[in-house]
């Protein structure tokens, strides 16, 4: 018998979560209600006695704010929604309801659940009462997510009748059934049919490679002796497109280009990734020593100090997050916490970023089949990552939101995670890891489900409204924690091996990856621990449910791993044990499931070939002629793109572990972005992490190698200006592109799409290197279109390129509030014309203009000058330009300290002849504005000697920021009109 | 007369701060601090017997699902409740800082006005604002509470970060009752120092500003913001600012909670 427990707040308690969905209907439904009660409920499908229940119902309910519900005889609300999940769907709250059932009657549960579901109780007038299906329909629209979450609907008689409601119980029962896919006979046009009905996203020579592979005769062979049928099973046809994705392979990065120059000169390039990323980091290598490895983990790993190398990722999520936001999101966060984890021997998760490129959250107009509004997808976003973040005890560092329409069918959802991992390990290297023949596969963490199936050929492709909704998945934080505390445990005690995350492609992919090491596996996919009956071995084999690790855990370690594990109330299952066989062999039972040669199954892919045209150029020398200037100031001071978001981001924890330094939010009051965060390592020592970011899609649609060259600049300087080491820094490369693949039909524009990537990485493979930051890692998300009305909206080009660097000494660290009064406002580097791209060219909706691109020979040598400036204690305080310019920059600056500031703008060192509105504007790289004393401000000039650097102010005791020009006041603006502009985004939070 | 404090640490099933909290202990001069996983304690429970101090640290123990602190008090009720009493009866100190607060609150350890413990007369729930904040909080202490872990000490700057931070009372006698024990440790202030129940200032909307409570012998103590977030000066929000006009202190604010609580120790168990 199912049992009920509905709970509600006492008569007297403001419901605040009611009045939250009231202002929602409000804002948005065609009906008004008067009033709105939240209630939970609680459905336990667990064998209770009468006994047992009444304890249980006074240990849920608060005995101070709650009350539980007898009966709704006595209720009287007009309608009453109940929003439940569907079948299958992770259900974390009832999950820690049935342990706490547990704790509390001191005995387990052989079988069943608690399913948890909300009830909101509306109360309307009579004439406005909407009939179900209208009611409904607005349930979905803000109570709930189709995908995942089932509204039904009570009329009032309804509700007061009711006792009993409906469980999303799975009955599903074992049949277990592994297909021949018959694929030696099938033609081109078969094998499509394939690909589409089982979502593979392989194309057509792939798709002929699989085929004739195994036509072999000696591959027939080998299988018939294995026990294995001659036509592939349908769990290796699903492991080959897992392995086979764009997702996982990075088929277009390693794919043979052709490219036409402007020129019309054309050659090939074989590799992009191989040639572009990869040599010029090895290149790199030999100069910065400070990198101990590269591209073969699951993060990069840079030496840190005598205790600890440091390791980076950043990853996107950007399908799942347009389906889901909030389960999708939140996946993305715990993800790549995971991928930390799975970072050499295990590192521990230090500072999370995060990053969103949405449409405007005030669209309004038509949105792309299946897809949400773009405000709903930014607070479920917001909100997943904001849980993830916060339940997994690691604080953000940086975070940033990007606004263009284009982004309507794609948000761009980047999470990125900086871990610690200790440099030795018993006695050997921390960031080394290595596995040996019969080591026990050992699967970490959650149970299987059918979660996510699919989720690495989905992301593969573009979204539309068949988009399958297995692919979503929504994170357990706390699942995951419980997981990592043990495995950092078990790491210390040198209880395994090696480790990886189970992300993309499930067990096909983190032991299909680790098995590379010895030349193969065997596992039997029965042992896996499931959440419900009814999974297929192939389904088993590539779910993304989330929360698991794969390790490699030596025979004579097993016994005490699996007994902390038991300790830990974490689930670790042996699947099987790593071989030399060659080839990787699942079973289910006496069910033969998977028997692929691992050569195959990870060098049998064909290289992809594509052709590539130049990117049109999209630049001109335009600049800006005398406008309204307060207006432009404060208009764009005041965008939900340059503006302050504080009330939403502190949402985010950035304090947790204590060792926030420079913080998100800086300022004597806390409030103006920073350039940089600063955090440290341990409570003993002063040594840092410096993290930063660029990323400008304008930029790069105008001109891909000179915006990849200003991103790159931009996020090179904000980390220098803030602290960090220019000789001890690293990249991170994200590329999100619009479908790069040429197709005459679909695609008429994807030759220039590829050339346009083809530019970026050009820029990506000169300037990260010579800036001392190559790349240590990167990702890459290639399918960026979505469908509106029948036409093709793709993402502008979106490169995310994030720093990373150590900071000997964080006490050293500048902010850019100024100190002291009559210190001496610089600018270092020259200001050109280039608003190509720029937030004032945007802002005016003007075309063209000039993308910053800095010269061949970079920036680097004024940033290094600038360095020992501040590593000798001689600057104040100092902020970079970026978008916005100056006018952004010296508005920040003003804002986060109390002094006013007085600026010549025609003091500006200039590489041509500029208006001061120009000079104001435009968004040159190369500058750095620093305030210093004027006693050591000759030092400073001294040091610089031969640098572009000027005197362009001073720091005063008045509150506003006073532009002159040619010695006459040009333009004031007084701190209060500049901070209510720059805080408008604050108000509604 | 303690010469070396031992202090117990909880951990698991979501709980967060140990590393900072084992820090804080450390620098206030703890003779040990030990980490324990729940599950090990309850198959050790003499271990809460052989420490001076328990302390019950920040995080999202389960979730915070059902209700935050809701479950993991269940557990500890239902596993140790009698090496608890015991612990307590003798003296014990025990601190909770957020999840460890709204954990105390839930088994009704703390405020436990009649010294009775176990039973739940007030809580912590959802923050008017309706969604987790991380900000900075400035805290007055009352100089009448009998708060071993407040002595000495006028105001504190510490960061606050919870989603449920506002206290609740059964009713109006518990919260008189409070107020005439002293058991109204701290209270979040505004711009002018006084107490305050408007955000930020008061990230929860708790009525009077209240942000931390103690038992009635002022050995239990649990607060909403984190102490051990500010151990290091350097953490403060404006340390870079001021340490280019002048000095900043050695230490972090909060790390005179944990310096009391050591000294107390020392002194008298």
């Amino acid at each position: 018998m199912t049992r009920f427990l509905e709970i509600k707040l006492k008569q007297g308690q403001q419901d605040f979560k009611g009045d939250r969905v009231l202002q929602s209907f409000k804002r948005q439904a065609p009906f008004l209600p008067r009033n709105v009660r939240v209630r939970r409920l609680y459905a336990f499908d667990l064998p209770l006695s009468d006994t047992e229940w009444e304890p249980l119902v006074n240990e849920f309910v608060d005995p101070v704010t709650e009350e539980a519900v007898i009966t709704h005889e006595t209720d009287t609300p007009s309608l009453v929604y109940r929003v439940s999940f569907l079948p299958g769907v992770t259900d974390n709250e009832g999950k820690t309801a049935l342990e706490m059932a547990s704790a509390i009657l001191g005995r387990s549960f052989e079988s069943g659940e608690v399913y948890t579901s909300f009830l909101y109780l509306f109360d309307l007038e009579e004439k406005d009462l909407p009939d179900e299906e209208k009611a409904k329909e607005w349930g979905y629209r803000i109570l709930a997510n189709r995908l995942i979450e089932e509204v039904e609907v009570f009329t009032r008689p309804r509700w007061q009748k009711s006792s009993a409601f409906s469980i999303p119980v799975i009955t599903a029962r074992d049949h277990i059934r592994v297909e021949e896919i018959p694929v030696s006979g099938m033609d081109d046009e078969a094998l499509a049919a394939l690909d589409e009905a089982r979502h593979l996203a392989l194309d057509k020579r792939e798709l002929a490679v699989i085929r004739d592979f195994f036509n072999r005769s000696d591959v027939r062979a080998t299988r018939q002796k294995a026990g294995f049928s001659e036509a592939p099973l349908d769990a290796e046809i699903e492991m080959l497109a897992q392995t086979w994705s764009e997702h996982c392979k990075h088929k277009i990065f390693a794919s043979l280009i052709t490219y036409q120059e402007v020129s019309g000169e054309t050659h090939r390039i074989d590799s992009l990734y191989k040639t572009m990323i990869k040599e010029p980091t090895k290149r790199a290598m030999k100069k910065c020593k400070h990198i101990v490895s590269v591209f073969e983990d699951n993060a990069g790993v840079l030496s840190f100090n005598d205790k600890y190398h440091i390791c980076y990722k950043v990853e996107t999520h950007n399908s799942p997050s347009a389906l889901d936001p909030y389960g999708g999101a939140m996946t993305g966060i715990v993800g790549v916490n995971r991928d930390i984890l799975g970072t050499g021997k295990g590192a521990v998760p230090h500072i999370n970023v995060w990053g969103y490129c949405f449409a405007s959250p005030e669209y309004d107009g038509p949105l792309p089949k299946g897809l949400l509004p773009p405000q709903r997808i930014r607070e479920g976003v917001h909100k997943g990552v904001i849980d993830g973040g916060n339940q997994s005890g690691i604080p953000y560092g940086r975070g940033w939101e990007l606004f263009d329409e284009r982004y309507l069918g794609k948000p761009l959802v980047y999470c990125g995670t900086v871990g610690l991992l200790p440099r030795q390990l018993h006695g050997e290297d921390g960031a080394v890891k290595k596995i040996f023949p019969g080591d026990l596969i050992v699967m970490a963490g959650g149970r299987i489900g059918k979660d996510g199936i699919h989720g690495a050929t989905f992301s593969s492709r573009q979204l539309d409204e068949t988009s399958p909704v297995q692919a979503v998945q929504i994170g357990d934080p706390l699942t995951q924690k419980k997981m990592t505390d043990f495995l950092i445990e078990a790491r210390d005690r040198g209880l395994y091996r090696s480790i990886t995350d189970n992300g993309a492609g499930g067990l096909a992919s983190s032991v299909g990856e680790m098995a590379r090491e010895t030349g193969g596996a065997w596992l039997d996919l029965a042992r896996a621990p499931l959440k419900y009956h009814g999974l297929q071995p192939w389904e088993i084999l590539i779910s993304e449910a989330q929360e698991r690790m794969t390790l490699a855990v030596p025979p004579d370690k097993l016994d005490a791993f699996m007994d902390l594990a038991r300790k830990r109330d974490v689930l670790c299952t042996v699947l099987g044990h790593f071989t030399t066989t060659g080839f990787f062999h699942a079973v289910h039972g006496s069910h033969p499931v998977c028997y692929l040669d691992m050569e195959f199954l990870h060098n049998g892919l064909p290289q992809m070939e594509l052709e590539a045209i130049a990117p049109p150029q999209g630049e001109d020398p335009s600049g800006l002629e005398a406008l309204n200037v307060e207006d432009l100031f404060l208009g764009l001071l005041s965008t939900e793109e340059l503006s302050s978001r504080e009330r939403l981001y502190r949402a985010y924890d950035h304090e947790v572990k204590g060792l926030s330094v420079l913080k998100p939010f800086t300022g004597i009051r806390g409030d103006v972005h920073s350039d940089a965060s600063v955090t440290g390592a341990d409570y003993e020592n002063f040594d840092a992490i410096v993290l930063s970011e660029g990323v400008n899609p304008w930029y790069c649609e105008l001109n891909p190698y000179a915006g990849t060259g200003a991103i790159i600049d931009e996020a090179v300087r904000k980390a220098i200006t803030t602290g960090a080491d220019p000789a001890h820094m690293a990249g991170l490369d994200n590329f999100c592109w619009p479908d790069p693949v040429y197709h005459p039909e679909t695609n008429p524009d994807g030759k220039e799409k590829l050339g346009a990537l083809v530019e970026s990485c050009r820029a990506l493979a000169h300037f990260a290197p010579l800036y001392g930051a190559p790349c240590i890692s990167g990702k890459d998300s290639m399918k960026n279109d979505a469908f509106l009305e029948g036409k093709k909206i793709s993402i502008p080009y979106t490169l995310l390129f994030s720093v990373i660097a150590r900071m000997p000494d964080y006490r050293k660290a500048v902010t850019p509030a100024p100190v002291s009064e009559g210190d001496i406002l610089y600018c270092l580097g020259r200001t050109n014309r280039d608003f190509g791209g720029s937030a004032a060219f945007r802002y005016l909706k003007k075309k063209g203009g000039k993308v910053p691109v800095p010269p061949r020979e970079g920036f680097l040598p004024l940033y290094e000058a600038y360095h020992r400036a501040l590593d000798a204690a001689l600057v104040q305080s100092a902020h970079t330009p970026s978008r916005g310019g100056a006018a952004l920059s010296l508005a920040l600056q003003l804002l986060a300290g109390s002094f006013g500031l007085d600026v010549h703008l025609d003091q500006f060192l200039t590489g041509e002849p500029l208006t001061p509105e120009e000079v104001l504007f435009s968004e040159s790289g190369g500058r750095i504005f620093m305030t210093l004393s004027p006693e050591q401000a000759a030092d400073v000039e001294d040091m610089m000697r031969g640098l572009p650097l000027s005197r362009i102010g001073r720091v005063t005791s008045h509150a506003d920021l006073r532009l002159f020009n040619q010695g006459r006041l040009w333009l004031s603006l007084g701190r209060d009109q500049l901070k209510e502009a720059y805080q408008r985004s604050n108000h509604g939070c | 007369m303690a010469a070396r404090p031992h202090i117990l640490i909880i951990t698991g099933y979501g709980l967060n701060c140990q590393e900072e909290s084992a820090a804080a202990f450390r620098m206030a001069g703890a003779g040990t601090v030990e980490l324990i996983h729940l599950n090990d304690l309850i198959t050790a429970p003499e271990k809460l017997g052989q420490a001076h101090l328990l302390m019950l640290i920040g995080g999202f123990s389960y979730g915070d699902h059902i209700a935050a602190g809701r479950a993991f008090a269940a557990r500890l009720k239902h596993t140790l409740s009698q090496p608890f009493s015991s612990f307590v009866r003798e003296g014990g100190l025990i601190l909770g800082v957020c999840n460890g607060f709204q954990i105390l609150m839930k088994l009704g350890l703390l405020p436990a006005t009649e010294g009775v413990i176990f039973s739940q007369t007030a809580t912590i729930t959802e923050n008017i604002c309706g969604h987790f904040y991380d900000g900075w909080v400035s805290l007055k202490v009352n100089p009448d509470s009998p708060c071993i872990y407040t002595r000495g000490i006028d105001r504190l700057y510490l960061p606050a970060r919870h989603g449920e931070g506002r206290i609740l009372f059964r009713d109006e006698a518990v919260f008189q009752e409070i107020k005439k024990n002293g058991q109204d440790v701290l209270h979040y202030t505004g711009p002018d120092g006084n107490p305050t129940e408007e955000f930020p200032y008061n990230p929860n909307g708790t009525a009077g500003g209240l942000a931390g409570l103690c038992d009635t012998t002022g050995r239990i103590f649990g607060l909403m913001p984190h102490p051990e977030a500010h151990i290091l000066p350097w953490t403060h929000p404006l340390a870079l600012t001021r340490a280019r006009i002048g000095e900043i202190p050695g230490k972090g604010e909060g790390l005179a909670i944990f310096i009391n609580a050591v000294d107390f120790i020392r002194r008298h168990l």
